[in-house]
């Protein structure tokens, strides 16, 4: 059994806490992605599962065996680095075959098991080449090879795509879902993008400080964020927070963004907010998918009103734009013939059935 | 604008060539050439006229015709030489002695060099910072103490350390190991730090990672070292001038200088080419190896 | 599951599962520590014992046998050729290595000059005497400047010019000798500095040339700034190299004409192997170090600064 668990898992460096006590279960085949900007503790939660950083406090198990003092060798791990880290005077094969041989497999075992590796990445006619005769995506597989051929029971991946161009992203990303399909090895796959966090997770875990904000499915983080960081974190081109304050007249409640725009509320969301009308410190939370051109027909929930666009970005299947509304700047997502135009003006519709209400003062999703 | 043109024009330095080049630039091209033959003049002239020297005959050297030439070219000294004991002694006891040096240099020096810039123990920066200082301590100061110290254990143990070759087995190194270390560390801290964790998750313990990935990744980095070492090891006057004496034991340079100069009588010819032969394996090492003894040289140079 | 591993050459330690981290990081200060050892034992050994055991040998008489303290840096301080000592040893440094440094900086920039094929040629011509033994190429000038037969004087004579006494006279000799030293390390300058100056961004030069510098103001404000730090650190490495030279001036003139260019080095070995008086050689040698660590100590202080500005 390969499931992975941390307990309270602490990482201080002199008087810096880079994790702060955070608890994770994974379970056997998952794959689950650690995501968070820059210094959020990612990175260093997983060197501590693979053996590379102390752990200041807390356990981590691996297969129900608690590691802290077990060397990065013995925990049964494979790591895929960010700069590949192959070894440069190796052949593709040698450079696999390393950690097999330090173990003394016999060498029709470790052909094996390379030439079974190399054929799931299709890496085949590679296997003589030295690393610097290969292109970035060429690297990454046999990276990635190194790690399938020990046959760990984790497999840990350090930003793996980072350093590769975006077009090639895009494909690798793809490789990597696949592999995990026919390999099926626990994956624990580190990233900043959260593109990558959403389509190859089973589940993502959103750290930001030291913390962990929400794990959840990807469907789940998006829809049903729990707090404002992962709201505006999970989904590009970001939600828009916007200042308001929350209206009731009579059983209906409405969202007051400035004194010209009010928006009333959803039936099916008012009880949940009802409690809220005294909140000063009220954001309203809505993604740019949800503001869109107004058509001649309007589903119940959506609202119209006239927005002065600032700035418009054409994407070709459709078209950013940006106006401002009480002094927030909010984007919103268009057809491409819908007709605007830099410092033109447009009627749109917000679909508030998808709205969220986020407490400014706790950056918590009500 | 055309005073523009000349001053960007005197330094093209590694700029790809456009089509033709303006008339500036060929004169800063020329200028440049015109000072660098001068002084490779000045670089090249001795050991040219070493050569030149070297194949003279003594009646040719004391006569009144241009020193700069050879008239009656021979190979007399050069036979002299190759065939006299005392001289392929001096270059077998230099030869045995620089081999040595270097193997025994390289074997301290790559491990410790991986352990202070690898794995950071207790004291590692101070003990860096150390081997950098010991440069500071001339070896013009240690030669007189390490000579009384010597004579000293002599009268302990019996065992006679002065006048013996295989005593500069022990000096030379402390000459050549803490720049071979120098310039390891600056090689090893190249590496990419992932490439020692991927060995270490791949099960590598630290003398594996040492052999199978360090040395041979940083592979120009210790013929560098080797080389250095070789050359100044080979190329070693003071201590064995002072701690070597009868002529069965002397080296290279010492041998040519006391043998040779017997007296008042300066044998030109065989002197030109004793030094010449003795500074050949230097430069033919050098000739052949020259990319790597020069990145050995300015690996630190880039980084300041 | 359990696996012995055998950990490091020369500890043999079965690892185990719930051996402590502790351990573990004992084990690798301990194979580090086992990887250095060598290094330190020569160096204490064979550097820093003698190096203090010189500091005792100075407070000998001349048999080694009674203390006399600090009397034979008295006696020294008596005696006029210690002096011209000390003056001939800073002076040959100094010069020598001003010389060096500019000789060395102006053919870098030629070299950098010209397109980069050539200039491997170039610069494998001109490192060659660094390489040459220094023993080996001092016999060369020695030669060269021979009382009856140099080759110098010969080209001289024919421009009218009188025979020079290169080693004969005690001014010319010390010209000699600093030329020499310059000839043999101007080349590592050169190398050093043709390193530094293929490191200094183009861009920096060419938004110079647009703010209207010409080539001498990019030199001293662009380049120079750049190459702070090799700067000093070469000229440290060669103070010292230099000040504590040997082979030179003993082979050229062996301290002569009448101890004119005896510098510590070739006095000390004079007095301490040639002359038998040991602590009194071990005196001589000793008075390099403050002069040495006054120029180490203010070179090194410039290297941090800047390292802090930077």
């Amino acid at each position: 059994m390969a499931e992975v668990r941390l307990r309270k898992i602490v990482k201080r460096y002199d008087e810096v806490e880079a994790v702060r006590g955070i608890d994770l279960d994974i379970a056997d085949h998952e794959f689950v992605v650690l995501v968070g900007p820059s210094g959020c503790g990612k990175s260093t939660t997983l060197r501590m599962i693979a053996g590379l950083e102390d752990i200041t406090g807390g356990e981590i198990l691996i297969g129900g065996d608690v590691v802290n003092d077990v060397p990065p060798k013995d925990r049964d791990i494979a790591m895929v680095f960010q700069n590949y880290a192959l070894y440069p005077h190796m052949t593709v094969y040698q450079n696999m075959s390393f950690g097999l041989r330090l173990k003394r497999y016999p060498k029709a075992e470790i052909k094996k098991r390379v030439d079974e590796a190399a054929r799931i990445l299709d890496i085949k006619e590679l296997l003589e080449r030295k690393p610097k005769q290969l292109s970035g995506g060429q690297r990454q597989r046999v990276a990635m090879g190194r790690a399938i051929v020990r046959n760990p029971k984790v497999f840990l991946f350090d930003e793996p795509l980072s350093n590769l161009d975006a077009k090639l992203r895009v494909q690798m990303r793809t490789e990597i879902k696949k592999v995990h399909q026919q390999v099926r090895t626990t994956t624990i796959y580190v990233t900043h993008d959260q593109v990558e966090a959403m389509t190859l997770a089973d589940r993502v875990v959103v750290m930001n400080n030291g913390n962990i904000e929400q794990v959840g499915t990807p469907h789940q983080l998006y829809h049903d964020p729990r707090t404002r960081f992962v709201a505006g974190f999970i989904g590009s081109p970001a939600m828009n927070f916007i200042p308001c304050r929350m209206e009731q007249s009579g059983a209906d409640l409405a969202v007051r963004l400035t004194d010209a725009l009010t928006l009333p509320v959803p039936p099916a969301r008012a009880d949940r907010y009802r409690g809220h009308v005294q909140n000063g410190k009220l954001l309203l939370g809505l993604r740019p998918e949800h503001i869109t051109e107004a058509g001649q027909h309007l589903d119940p929930g959506e609202v119209p009103f006239e927005a002065k666009l600032e700035v418009t970005e054409p994407m070709g299947m459709e078209t950013l734009v940006y106006f401002p509304i009480n002094g927030t700047q909010v984007c919103g997502r268009v057809n491409p013939n819908a007709g605007a135009r830099d410092g033109g003006s447009l009627r749109l519709a917000a679909n508030l059935n998808n709205m969220h209400l986020i407490d400014a003062a706790s950056g918590q999703v009500i | 604008m055309a005073t523009a043109d000349a001053t960007i024009a005197a330094r093209p330095a590694s700029r790809p060539r456009y089509g033709s080049m303006s008339r500036d630039r060929r004169w800063a091209l020329r200028w440049s050439y015109f000072f660098l033959v001068l002084f490779a003049i000045f670089f090249l002239m001795p050991p040219i006229y070493m050569l030149i020297t070297s194949l003279k005959t003594s009646a040719e050297i004391s006569a009144e015709t241009n020193p700069w030439w050879v008239y009656h070219p021979t190979l007399a000294n050069y036979v002299e030489l190759l065939t006299s004991p005392s001289y392929l002694t001096y270059f077998r006891n230099s030869a045995i002695v620089s081999v040595f040096v270097v193997t025994l240099t390289m074997l301290i020096s790559v491990p410790a060099a991986f352990a202070l810039s690898r794995m950071k123990f207790w004291g590692s920066a101070t003990l860096a910072t150390g081997i950098f200082l010991t440069y500071l301590i001339p070896e013009t100061l240690l030669f007189l103490p390490l000579f009384k110290m010597f004579a000293t254990f002599n009268e302990w143990t019996g065992i006679q350390l002065i006048n013996k070759w295989w005593v500069l087995l022990f000096l030379y190194p402390t000459l050549t190991v803490p720049f071979a270390t120098w310039i390891m560390i600056g090689y090893f801290s190249s590496i990419p730090k992932e490439l020692d964790e991927a060995a270490l998750i791949d099960g590598a313990t630290w003398s594996q990672t040492l052999t199978k990935i360090f040395i041979p990744v940083a592979l120009p980095g210790l013929i560098a070292a080797t080389i250095f070492t070789f050359t100044v090891s080979w190329a070693q006057f003071l201590y064995p001038l002072a701690f070597t004496t009868s002529a069965d034991q002397l080296v290279l340079p010492v041998g040519i200088i006391t043998s040779l100069i017997k007296g008042d009588v300066f044998n030109w010819g065989q002197i030109m080419t004793g030094a010449l032969l003795g500074a050949a394996p230097p430069l033919i090492i050098y000739a052949f190896l020259m990319d790597y003894y020069i990145a050995g040289l300015t690996a630190g140079a880039t980084k300041g | 599951m359990v696996e012995a591993v055998i950990q490091g050459g020369e500890i043999a330690v079965p690892a185990r599962r719930r051996s402590g981290l502790r351990r573990t990081m004992q084990r690798k200060s301990t194979i580090a520590f086992f990887m250095t050892l060598p290094l330190i034992l020569l160096i204490a050994l064979l550097v820093l014992y003698p190096a203090l055991y010189s500091l005792h040998l100075a407070t000998l008489n001349k048999s080694m046998e009674r203390f006399v303290g600090l009397n034979n840096f008295l006696f020294l301080f008596k005696r006029e050729t210690f002096w011209m000592v000390v003056k001939q040893s800073c002076i040959f440094a100094i010069t020598a290595v001003i010389f060096k440094a500019i000789i060395g900086f102006i053919v870098a920039h030629f070299v950098h000059n010209i397109p980069a094929k050539g200039q491997r040629k170039w610069r494998g011509m001109l490192l060659v005497p660094w390489v040459i033994p220094p023993a080996m190429s001092t016999l060369a000038w020695l030669w060269l400047f021979d009382p009856s037969y140099s080759a110098f004087n010969w080209i001289l004579a024919h421009f009218g010019v009188g025979p020079v006494p290169w080693t004969g006279d005690a001014y010319w000799a010390r010209f000699s000798v600093i030329l020499v030293n310059i000839w043999i390390g101007a080349p590592f300058f050169m190398i050093m500095y043709l390193a530094s100056l293929k490191s200094v961004p183009e861009q920096l030069y060419e938004a110079a040339a647009i703010d209207g510098a010409n080539w001498w103001q990019r030199i001293w404000y662009v380049t120079l700034p750049m190459m702070r730090n090799i700067i000093a650190i070469t000229a440290l490495f060669s103070l010292i190299v230099t000040f504590a030279n040997f082979d030179i001036v003993r082979i050229l003139t062996a301290g002569g004409p009448i101890d004119k260019t005896h510098v510590f080095a070739t006095w000390a070995f004079w007095l301490g192997i040639q002359g038998g008086d040991i602590p009194l050689g071990a005196s001589v040698s000793l008075f390099m170090v403050p002069i040495l660590a006054i120029a180490a100590i203010f070179i090194l202080r410039d290297i941090t600064k800047r390292g802090n500005e930077a």
